[in-house]
Formats: structure tokens, sequence, C-alpha cells
């Protein structure tokens, strides 16, 4: 029993978390504020709790499997649901349903642990969906705004059509070898068409779910129409879970079909890059760029998760962390900045820097961090990616991915230029933001600066595995 | 000597120049830490001439080694030899003289000095670090402030500028970044620079990684055709920023062509040799053609700029050691030269608020210490005897002789004619602006430089004069480091 509780202990906060919002919106009579106070403050304990009492071990027959890196992993995730409780502070105080979004967004999460953990391709397919259909009624949070019905529309019908071909892929593979388990699939992999079909199924629903090429279009069209806050969920929470279970499905369940996988994923990467950094370069909305640079932010961990070995897992556990403080810190000042102004477009972010020092430079550390500027942690992130493909590719790949840094550096830039440079004779106003969001920026900031300088951050992810 | 005081002093002013509220005051701390970098120069430079006597034969004194990335075997490996003690003394002289010349900024001062410190802090830690991967943490960290440099305090099409400048570096460290890469899997995943230069690359690697380094390198130091962010840069940058660029920045390259490229790669220095020189030959004498055209003097010296490095890049291709002396020389003087003349430009703008040649005239009369500068840099940048510039050409061209192949004769003869063609525009420019009759009277009315101008031209004066009337010092400081890097050659 109490081996149950540790192993579980994660997924059991977070469901603990999610009755009490029940009860406090049974109860009925919180102010806004001070419920988000106290969500913060739950968030806050449910992250740090995370730190201790990891245990290696497997429950369920096997389904569910967990372990120090993976316990880290979804520490990693609860860092982000915090972050994002702190940085949205100025819309979620607004909201009218403020417990319902926490609880969705918490009932996703839990889905993303199961996920992580999972040792199962059933329990897989469980765990996914639970954290896409919370995500789409998230996405759906603005009910007034008629393009969040429209993201909202998009989200539950790709995903679907994902899981649709996930559950497709799976049951050709149980077809095919008689069994669903983690551990007992590689055994019966033979390459046989009908097991690389069953793969090309499965690699799809990753691709869904990581929005990359082929299956990205949706990914901006939902980021503008819902709120922040889920955008930025969608974008980095997301994405990092299912990075973090791709790893493991290819690494472990894969591994014999590796020369098939390695090629489909160096290829895919490739063109996502040039693809999400070509559309990223000509948008005008704050919310659509992060998209597509999102796209080719993800674009280079599948390039690192390519390398098939210890150092990938390291360099992509660590890149998502990175990501997590920087692209939240982009998503939050364009939070702050769209609830207090209204305004969502890079041309009004003309001369952000003589009205709001603090937004601007926190955007622009962010998106420094995103392009892989020094001394930055974006920096090393991106470069230890890049060290941990090379282990296996060829000259030109590299060549393609170290260019499209600077791609990517150009439409970054603009942002920066935009804060910095430009003139602008209607400037934002200042703001004053949530003190709460201010604060999600300070830790943000110092995540940027400190993760990468700090290089046993590196070393103790390495240790966990 | 602590190495680590190098990158820490910069990194402390840096931060530093971030908490007062008072203008003054960051003008005041900032030049406080330039000062202390500077002693820190020195000091080094005196340790390691003692050390060096102690000690001839290891390639690199004063090293440290302390853990990073255990996982990537990424060290904070520093060290330091001859050639690096030279570009640290210059880089402190430069940073000493931006400083000071940037008195006037009222702009943002404190985000102004903090990337002018986070400049120097990039310079100093790639100078002396033996870790490819630090070198290039280094080498990335001076690309953003100079961009932030000329788009925010800059004039002219800055935008376009700025833009250009960071993508071409960019571009240019991408392919660094992939030598490096190449290297690091070369070796049994190492990063080292002297383990790297101890083991034995094969040729088929080598012949690959070279022309990614020495190009990627090339960018930062305007190798020809990639020079073409020289121009525009410096001449939208404000004064401090074109010192930094030209005369630090541009030198990070010519380092690491001779640091990493030659020195790891010697078998393919071999083998493109002639292509390096051809191309820099190109560099020198495009450059100083296109300098007879211009009419801005921040244009000017920008495409000077081109031919002299140019000079450098030259020397590193001809591959003896006398010329590979003359090219660090080169960078030294280069650095110094061209951080005085924008320095001059710089002032003179300030005051006549025009660059153009021929909308002055007679400045003498009003400006007669900013004139003399400006006579002192020119001289030197046409190679008068008795000034840094005639040393370091003069060992270049004796070092390039020593190879008779017909490229490197070739070569060496257009290197010699560009330096007419630099009497020529220099003079001009000088007679143009400083003699002659004055052409508006307002410029009679202009002041002549303030005490802060004043000590920024007189360190540099100082830095060129010690070089030209007493080369011995620097050529010492030299000769074990290029011997290091021609054994590995033969």
């Amino acid at each position: 029993m109490t081996e149950f509780l540790i192993l579980m202990k994660s997924e059991l906060m977070a469901t603990a978390l999610i009755f009490i919002l029940l009860f406090i919106k049974m109860g009925g009579g919180m102010k806004n504020g001070l419920l988000l106070q106290v969500i913060q403050v739950l968030l806050l304990v449910n992250f740090i709790t995370g730190f201790f009492f990891n245990k290696e071990g497997n429950l369920f027959g096997n389904m569910f499997h967990t372990s120090a890196l993976i316990a880290f992993q979804k520490n990693i995730l609860n860092l982000g649901v915090y972050l994002i409780a702190l940085l949205n502070a100025d819309w979620l105080k607004k909201t009218d349903h403020l417990p319902e979004f926490f609880i969705l967004m918490l009932s996703a999460l839990l889905g993303m642990f199961f996920m992580v953990s999972s040792g199962n391709l059933l329990i897989f397919y469980l765990s996914l969906e639970l954290s896409s259909i919370p995500v789409a009624a998230m996405a759906n949070f603005d009910l007034h705004k008629k393009n969040a019905a429209e993201g909202a529309m998009k989200m539950i019908l790709s995903s679907a059509f994902s899981s649709g071909i996930l559950l497709f892929g799976i049951s050709l593979l149980y077809g095919a070898m008689g069994t669903i388990s983690f551990a007992e699939i590689p055994q019966h992999l033979d390459s046989s068409p009908l097991q690389v079909t069953a793969f090309i199924f499965i690699f799809s629903a990753f691709a869904f779910k990581l929005s990359i090429v082929p299956f990205h279009l949706w990914a901006a069209d939902v980021y503008e129409g819902s709120p922040v806050a889920t955008a930025s969920f969608l974008s980095v929470v997301s994405k990092g879970a299912a990075a973090f279970i791709f790893i493991t499905i290819l690494y472990k369940v894969f591994q014999p079909m590796q020369e098939l996988w390695y090629n489909l994923l160096v290829t895919v990467s490739v063109l996502t890059m040039l693809l999400g950094n070509l559309f990223a370069l000509r948008q005008q909305n704050i919310k659509r760029f992060l998209a597509f640079s999102s796209i080719a932010q993800v674009a280079f961990i599948v390039l690192g998760i390519s390398s098939n070995d210890h150092i990938g897992i390291t360099s992509v556990v660590y890149f998502v962390l990175v990501y997590v403080f920087s692209n939240l810190s982009a998503f939050g000042v364009a939070s702050v900045i769209a609830e207090h102004s209204g305004k969502e477009n890079i041309d009004d972010y003309k001369g952000l820097s003589k009205t709001n020092p603090f937004l601007g430079w926190s955007l622009t550390l962010a998106l420094f961090s995103l392009a892989g500027i020094p001394p930055t942690a974006g920096f090393f992130g991106k470069l230890f990616l890049l060290t941990a493909a090379a282990a296996k590719a060829s000259y030109w790949l590299i060549i393609v991915a170290a260019l499209n840094m600077v791609i990517s550096l150009y439409y970054y830039l603009r942002v920066v230029r935009a804060i910095f440079i430009d003139n602008n004779e209607m400037p934002i106003k200042k703001i004053q933001a949530d003190r709460s969001a201010e604060l999600g920026l300070v830790i943000c900031s110092v995540g940027i600066l400190l993760t990468g300088i700090v290089s046993w951050i590196y070393d103790f992810i390495q240790s966990l595995h | 000597m602590n190495l680590l005081l190098l990158i820490l002093t910069p990194l402390l002013t840096a931060i530093a120049v971030l908490l007062p509220r008072n203008k003054q005051h960051v003008k005041w701390v900032s030049f406080f830490g330039s000062i202390v970098q500077s002693a820190l120069a020195f000091v080094l430079f005196f340790a390691f001439r003692r050390a060096r006597t102690e000690d001839p034969s290891s390639p690199m004194l004063f090293e440290q080694k302390h853990k990073l990335f255990e996982a990537l075997n990424i060290n904070l490996h520093l060290g330091v030899d001859g050639i690096s003690v030279a570009m640290i003394l210059l880089t402190s002289f430069v940073v000493t003289a931006g400083v000071l010349v940037s008195w006037n900024v009222e702009k943002m001062t404190k985000e102004f000095h903090f990337l002018l410190m986070l400049l120097a802090l990039g310079a100093y830690g790639l100078f002396i670090s033996l870790d490819l991967f630090v070198l290039f943490f280094f080498l990335e960290i001076s690309v953003i402030p100079k961009y932030l440099l000329i788009g925010i305090w800059g004039s002219g099409k800055k935008e376009y500028a700025a833009n250009k400048l960071a993508l071409m570096l960019m571009s240019g460290s991408a392919l660094i970044l992939v030598g490096i890469l190449g290297l690091y899997f070369s070796n049994n995943r190492d990063f080292d620079l002297l383990s790297l230069s101890r083991a034995s690359i094969p040729g088929s690697v080598q012949d690959i990684i070279f022309p990614l380094v020495f190009t990627g390198f090339g960018v930062f130091t305007a190798l020809f055709p990639f020079h073409t962010w020289v121009p525009d840069g410096h001449s939208s940058a404000p004064t401090a920023g074109s010192m930094f660029l030209a005369g630090i920045s541009m030198k990070l390259g010519g380092y690491g062509c001779l640091r990493i490229a030659i020195f790891l790669l010697p078998q393919a220095a071999k083998h493109y040799a002639d292509i390096i020189i051809i191309l820099s030959a190109i560099g020198v004498l495009y450059g100083a053609f296109v300098t007879m055209m211009q009419r801005d003097l921040k244009y000017i010296n920008a495409y000077s700029s081109v031919s002299h490095v140019g000079f450098s890049l030259l020397a590193l291709g001809m591959l003896t050691q006398t010329a590979m002396v003359g090219a660090v020389m080169q960078m030294v003087s280069h650095g110094l030269m061209t951080a005085l003349f924008f320095a001059v430009i710089g002032m003179i703008y300030d005051r006549t608020h025009t660059r153009m040649v021929n909308e002055m005239g007679g400045l003498m009369k009003a400006m007669p210490f900013i004139t003399t500068a400006f006579f002192i840099v020119g001289l030197c940048s046409l190679g008068l005897p008795g000034l840094s510039g005639f040393v370091a050409e003069m060992t270049i061209l004796v070092g390039s002789w020593e190879n008779s192949g017909l490229v490197h004769r070739a070569a060496t003869v257009a290197a010699v004619l560009s330096i007419v063609v630099t009497a020529v525009y220099i003079l001009r420019a000088i007679a143009h602006t400083a003699m002659g009759p004055v052409k508006h009277e307002r410029h009679l009315q202009l002041k002549d430089a303030a005490w802060n101008e004043k000590l920024a031209a007189v360190i540099l004066i100082a830095g060129i004069l010690s070089i030209g009337l007493a080369p011995g010092w620097l050529s010492d400081l030299l000769k074990p480091a290029t011997e290091v890097i021609m054994n590995k050659l033969k």
C-alpha cells in the first residue's frame, strides 16, 4: 500500500488537487483573486513535493512504470502548470469559471502523468485521450470569442483524428504480435510490412501531439483562438509530455526498428524546422508567431531524440526544462499585454521598452533563449540537442539545423527590434501587471539565466538514468 | 595569475553598471571596471613574461580546469600563450578607450555600458578559453550586444545594418559550430583544445572541418567575400560600437582562424592555403580600391579595415613563422589603430555633424588635438616607420616573401601595391579634413577634445607608439607561441 502511495505520488497529488477544487466550487463562496492565490500555493506545494520520495517501480502488472527520471519529467510539467497559473493571473482573475479551468488543466496534467508513466499501449492510449480532451474545453474558454470556438473545434477534430489513427496502429500491432505491453513488443518486432505500417500510424499520432510536419497546421489556429493560458499549456506542457513518452516508445519499444525511425525522425525534423521557420517569418499575431516558433523548437527536440543514446535523453529533458522557462515567459508577456491593452500584434509592441521596460526585457530574454543566444539557457539546450544528434548525423544535417537557428534568429530579432529600436507614436501604455505575473516573469528570467550556466543541472538529469 | 579574474571583472562590471540610479555614476562604474581590466591585463603581461622565462616549453601557461558539463566532457579550461596575452592587452586598451569616448551617451546609458561590458566579457573569455565549447560560448556572447548597440544607438540605416551584421555573424558561427562538433567527435567526444592538438585527426576529416571553421571565423574577420557586413555595420554603429567591432570583434575571427583552424587542422591548412591567400589578396586590394572612392570617413575606415585585416589573413595563409608573427602583430596594431580612427571620427562628427570629407576643411585650426590624433592614426594606417602599422606590415611582407610559390609571390606583390593605394586615400582624407581652407565659418568655433576624449586618444596612441618604436616586447610574446603552431605544421 505504501509503495502504491509513493509510486503514484504525482498522480495522487494531482487528483487531490482536482477534488479540492471541486469542493471549493461546490462551497461556492470564494472570490476569484483569493481563489487564484490558493491555487497558486497548492500548485507550488505540488511542485515542491515532486522532488521527494521518488522511487523506481512498476504497478498494475507493469502497466504503470515510474523512476527517478520519470518523476523529474513529471515535475517539469508541474513547474510548467505552476508558472502558467502565475503568469496568466491577469486573465485568470477575470474569468468566470476559474476552478473549472484548473480542474480541466489538472485533469489533462493527470493524463500526461499516466502517459509518461505508461508501460502498455492501452494505458498510453487512455491517458493520451485524458490529456487532450480537457484541453479542447480549455481552448474554448473565452466563450464570447468566435475564433476560440473555431480553434477548439479544430483541436477536438484533429485530436480525435489522431487518436483514431493511433488506435488503428495499436490494433494492427496487436494483430501482428498479440501483445501491447512495452516490455514484450520488442521481442516480436521483425519489421514486417504490417508492423511498419502500425509503427507509422503510431508515429503519426505523436506527430499530431507534437505538431510536427505534416500534422502541424492545427497548432497556429488553436493557439490564436484560445486564451494565452491554454496556448502556453498546449505548446509547453503538452508537447513536453509527448516528447518524454515519445522517447520511451522509440528507445524501449521500437528499438529493433531504429534504422527506420532514425530516417523518419531526421526527415521529419528537417522539414518541420524549415516549414516552422518559414511560416514564423511572416506572422503578425504574436500567438501565431509563437505557435510556429514552437513548431520549429520541437523540430530540434525531434532531432535530439534521433540520437538514440543517453545523451539524447538527457538533452531532450534538459531542453524541455529550458523551454518551459523561455516559452512560458514569452507567452506570459503576451498574456499580460493582451489582457491589459487587447493588443496581440508584433507591430503593437513597438516602443515597448520605453513604456514597459520590465516586460520588454523579459520578452527579449525569453526570445533570446528561444533563439539560442548565450548566456541564456536556450543556447545550451539547443547546442546539446545538436551535439546529441551529431553523434550519428551527417555534416549536412547539422549544417541545415545550425543554419535554421540563424533563420529563426531573424524572426526573433524582429520582435526585439520592435521592442527596442522601432519608433512608435502610440506605444502600449504603462501596464501594472498582477504581482504574481511579475513573480512568474522573474522566476522564468532567473531560470533562463541560470539553468544553462549552473551546469550541474544537466549532470543531475544525466545521473537520473 | 588566476585567469578567472579576467572573466569575472567584466561580468561584475556589467552587473555593477545596472545598479546605480544616476547616469553619471554609471559611467564612473564602467570606467572603473575598465581600468581594473586594464590593470589585470598588465599584471597578466608581466606575470606571463616571468613565467615564460621559467617555463619555456609548455604551450599554455596559468592553466586551470574546472568541470562544467561532465556528461558531455565540457570543462572550463583556461590558459594563455603569447598570442592570447597580446590580444588581451589590445582588448583592455580598446575597452577603456571605448568607455571614455562614450561619456556623452545619454540615451539608455545603463544599457549601453552593460552591453559594452558584455562585449568585453566575450572577448576576454574567448582569448583565454582552451575548451572549444566555452570558446564558442564566448564568441556568440559578443554577437547580440553588437546588434543592440547598432540598432538602438546607431545612426543611418541602422536596422538594416544591425540585422545584416547579426545574421551574417550568426551564420558564421553556425559553420563554426558544425566544425567544432566535427572536432568533438573526431577525438572521442573531446572539446579540449590542447588534447585535440595532440590527437591525430585523419586528413579526410580535416578537409571537411577546416573550410567550415575557417569560413566561419572568416565571416567575423571580414574574409572576402564575407566582408559585406563590415561597411554597413561599422558606419551605422555608435562610436564605441565601431571601435569594439573593428578593434576587437574582427580580431576574434582572426584569432579563431589561427587558434582553431590552423592549429588543430594543420594538414588541411596546407591544402587550403592557396585559396586563403587568393581570397585575402583580393580582399586587400579590393578594400583599398573601394576606400579610394569613399567620401564618408566611417566608410573610409570600414573599407580600409577590410584591406588591413586582409593583410593578417594573407599572412596566416602563408604558413611561415615570420608571417604568422606579423599576422598577430597586424591584428593588435590594426585593433588599436582602427579604434583610434573611429574614436577620432566620432569626435569630429560630434562637433561638425558631418562625416563627409568634402564638407570639412581646415579643422586643424579649431581642433588641434583631434586632428593631430587623426594625423597619427592616418600615418600609422599607411605604414609610417615608428608606428605600429609599419612594424606589422613589414613583418608580414618579409614573412610572405620567404615562401617562393607563384601564388605566394603574386599575392605579396599585390599586398605591397595596396600600401600605395592606402597612402593615396589616407593622405587625401587628412588633407581635405584637417588642412586647406575652412569650409564653414562655424567650424572655427568648435571646441577641441574634452578630457575623456584626450585620455582615450592618448591611451590608444601610447599603444601604437609602443609597438612602433619598440616592437621587441610584442614579438617576444608571439615567437614562442607561433613556434608551437609551426611545429604542428611541419
